[in-house]
């Protein structure tokens, strides 16, 4: 009986989703008040629904209900709670019914903390997210429908993919989704400002902080997914350019370029247009993300269950939503009028070498990841993209991105003089060159181009930061005073740039100066790898709630003190009979080690996998730096203080004048 | 011409619509190579395990018909796809052969080493010359290739019980009956 609720809760909010789509909008053009007012309590029942649909899925997760298919599918009694709570959202159908979840949570928020803006803006961006509600909620009921029945029910479900059974992947798919959708409030702010004709300082300054927030969810789930393909799949890579890995990135890229060029159009405001069709790019890769995985039209390593109705729904839903948001772009962005302009040497300048250097980035990746599909169409041949192109692309564009990315906070808007920034930023260009080559000397002892490069761009960062730190707080009376009037936007912005340089440092590092052994070892066998001695002590049979394994036992010891001992098991999962490799890792701030094991070889001998990572763990470390700047800047006070303001400002005064 | 300017993103989004559209109704994983039914492309390529002998096309005729497997140790789904290999080895119905494609041989070794070998000779492609004379687009891919070196068929993405139950060992049992 329950999932049947569920299933009717489902459909109540898809209706009640077309009703918020379509009521507000209306109401926003005709300005009837009742109708303006109707957005925000339909985007609150609306979540309260998906809220009881996804609880009573999870309800029968917990309850081992295997007569709901889903269930059945991706579940089994003696898989632990953890993982059957986390089942819910590990096939396609619940996942997507996690997304709505989440589309409608993003939905109630901004209908909660958007009191202070124009009741047209709110009705008009909740319509907007309304409408993009109803074609997923649509996409759940009509072709992925999680509530469907097995009759008779099954004894037991056919487990979830063992691949799945891990907190990384728990974590990785809501953090992503919340990114994804987030960008769905930016994409309605830009749609709702172009249909009201409010282009303005105001409309940037809004969508700041939810662009950021979605910003950071992203960033989030990225490297969550990054870390997790580090320890999980086992062989110590992190990023593999696939093109399910490369749907979360271009939004990310994207939604980066947008994040820099709101701040010129609410500082500055010009790159207006620019900005909306950024906000437009970027919800539309994650749509075009979610088909690309979700349709199978690309082979993926990911290798999601593919069904061409599926393929075909979500394909009308990108066409749909991102030919009419283009085609009101189209419409209406020819009146926006730009209001400053700027000088060739300005922070605008080197804002916009920012858009395009992400936009190129962006549409390099695309190209990458789309060629086969262009060449499987046009009867060209089929051929595969891989890493090296990706990354014969990818780094050239970075370099010069990090390079302005050190100048950019420390000029000035509008126009800037070259002898300035030039005395400026001489010591750090000398300080960068020297140490790129010393500290990968001192450290390892051997120097490659590619890594004095990167340290030499990262230590570029890194000074350029403090240095505008140092800058702006010398004309206060004390360090510390200038130090504590900054306003947390500033050291969100610093604290994320610093995470770049971080980034920069663990690929640079952790690639080009990793060591790996492969080798059959024999318990009582030792091995030195990168200073630390491996000593084999043996294996023994362990097992799990769901899985037997074997577990082999390697102690680490350094000048004859012990380090740790680490654990790798190669477990078999009953219900699935899966094999998988369970690496031990000693995680480090400056190196891991990380040893994972293979088939037996015969006579008591294993064969065994030995890494030495050094500085790996920056690479993930880059990541939390830049969501918590993000965290930092979106808490920022002038977007709490700004909601108060009543009197628009004087941008918004112009553009209020032109408009009537 | 300035307002003509803003309808250039709906126009580039409306050609990749187009392109979606065709690309939906083909299917990466069952198109057909159109090498099917052709002789199997050539090549000799040093063995992975021991790079002292050759491997080369003559060596997937000496059975009545032979799989010959395209994989990587960078590739997931080939990882995905390792424990059913294994499992064909125990049935011992058909030899497996194998092209390690565009790899390191550290990397490979390794792979085998950790997940098990079950290849009878593996030709070690670290270029991929050969498999792009092969048209080999995806990894991991599998043909099945008889005894005159004709490549009868092909399966894109990882071999699965289905997909051996339903074409591949009906097709070698077709191969075998041909011969008779």
């Amino acid at each position: 009986m329950l999932p049947e609720i569920g299933n009717f809760a489902l459909i109540l909010a898809m209706t009640i989703a077309l009703a918020q789509g379509v009521v507000p909008m209306i109401g926003a053009a005709r300005n009837i008040p009742g109708w303006i007012a109707f957005a925000r309590p339909a985007a609150w029942t609306q979540f309260v629904l998906l809220v009881i649909s996804f609880g009573i899925l999870t309800h029968a997760f917990v309850s081992n209900d295997f007569s709901v298919a889903y269930v059945a599918n991706n579940s089994n009694s003696a898989l632990p709670l953890m993982y059957r709570i986390s089942a819910v959202w590990g096939g396609h159908e619940g996942s997507l019914l996690l997304w709505v979840l989440l589309m409608g949570g993003w939905s109630a928020t901004v209908g909660l903390f958007s009191k202070r803006l124009p009741p047209e803006m709110v009705a008009r961006v909740l319509a907007v997210m309304g409408l993009v509600a109803v074609g997923f909620t649509a996409f759940v009921v009509f072709t992925s429908n999680p509530f469907e029945r097995y009759y008779p029910a099954p004894m037991d479900g056919r487990d979830l993919n063992p691949l799945l059974q891990d907190i990384g992947l728990i974590m990785h798919p809501p953090m992503l989704y919340m990114g994804y959708v987030g960008f769905s409030v930016a994409f309605a702010f830009a749609i709702a400002a172009l249909l009201g004709g409010r282009l303005d300082a105001a409309w940037a300054r809004w969508s700041r902080p939810w662009t950021i927030v979605a910003w950071v969810f992203l960033t989030l789930g990225i490297a969550l997914g990054s870390w997790w393909a580090y320890y999980e799949l086992g062989w110590g890579g992190w990023w593999f350019w696939d093109p399910v890995e490369n749907a979360s990135f271009l939004p990310w890229l994207t939604g980066t370029a947008l994040m820099h060029s709101l701040a010129v159009s609410e500082k500055r405001s010009t790159f207006k247009s620019w900005t909306v069709l950024l906000a437009i790019f970027a919800f539309s890769l994650c749509l075009l993300g979610t088909f690309l995985v979700r349709s199978g039209v690309l082979t993926s390593v990911h290798a999601f269950a593919s069904d061409p109705t599926r393929g075909v729904f979500v394909l009308l839903l990108l066409g749909i939503v991102v030919g009419a948001s283009l085609a009101i772009y189209a419409w209406r962005a020819p009146q926006v009028k730009s209001a400053g302009n700027f000088a060739l040497l300005s922070r605008e300048t080197f804002l916009l070498g920012n858009n395009v250097l992400l936009v190129v980035a962006t549409a390099t990746i695309l190209l990458g990841t789309l060629y086969p599909l262009i060449l499987d169409a046009l009867e060209l041949g089929k051929i595969s993209v891989g890493p090296p192109y990706f990354n014969a692309v990818f780094v050239p564009l970075m370099i010069p991105l990090i390079v302005i990315l050190g100048i950019g906070p420390l000029s000035r808007w509008k126009q800037d003089e070259f002898p300035r920034l030039a005395r400026m930023l001489r010591s750090a260009f000398l300080v960068s060159i020297v140490l790129g080559v010393v500290i990968p000397w001192l450290l390892f002892g051997k120097v490659e181009l590619m890594v004095v490069i990167a340290t030499a761009i990262s230590v570029w960062l890194v000074y350029a930061v403090l240095l505008d730190v140092a800058h702006r707080c010398r004309h206060k009376s004390s360090f510390w005073k200038g130090l504590t009037s900054r306003p947390r936007g500033f050291y969100g912005m610093s604290i994320a740039h610093l995470g770049v340089a971080v980034t920069v440092i663990g690929i640079a590092f952790s690639s080009y100066y990793s060591l790996e052994k492969d080798l059959r070892m024999v318990p009582g066998d030792q091995l030195e790898v990168g200073g630390y001695l491996f000593h084999f002590d043996g294996v023994r049979e362990s097992h799990g709630p769901n899985y037997t394994a074997t577990e082999g036992v390697i102690t680490v010891t350094r000048n004859g003190k012990p380090v740790t001992t680490l654990h790798t098991q190669k477990r078999t999962y009953t219900v699935q009979q899966m094999p998988m490799t369970e690496a031990g890792i000693d995680a480090g701030l400056f190196r891991d080690l990380y040893v994972a094991m293979g088939e037996p070889l015969g006579d008591g001998g294993w064969a065994i996998r030995i890494y030495y990572k050094p500085f790996i763990r920056w690479i993930w470390l880059g990541g939390l730096f830049m969501a918590f700047g993000g965290i930092l800047a979106a808490s920022d006070r002038r977007y709490r203080l700004m909601a108060k303001r009543t009197a628009p400002s004087g941008a918004d005064a112009r553009l209020a004048a032109q408009e009537s | 011409m300035t307002k003509a300017r803003f309808l250039i993103p709906l126009f580039l989004f409306l050609a990749l619509i187009a392109l979606f559209v065709v690309g939906l109704q083909r299917d990466p994983r069952e198109v057909p190579s159109p090498l099917i039914d052709k002789p199997a492309p050539q090549f000799s390529l040093p063995e992975l395990l021991d790079s002292n002998t050759t491997f080369s096309t003559a060596d997937l005729q000496k059975q009545p018909v032979s799989l010959f497997n395209v994989w990587a140790s960078w590739c997931v789904a080939c990882r995905q796809e390792h424990p059913f290999l294994m499992e064909l080895k125990r049935r011992g119905e058909v030899p497996i052969y194998s092209l390690n494609y565009k790899d390191k041989r550290p990397d490979a070794m390794a792979w085998l080493n950790r997940f098990g070998n079950p290849y009878t000779a593996i030709a070690f492609d670290e270029k991929g010359r050969v498999g792009i004379d092969w048209g080999v687009y995806g990894v991991p891919e599998t043909f099945v290739v008889d005894r005159k070196g004709i490549i009868r068929y092909k399966q894109i993405g990882p071999l699965t019980e289905q997909a051996w139950q339903e074409t591949i060992l009906p097709l070698i049992e077709k191969i075998r009956a041909e011969e008779g």
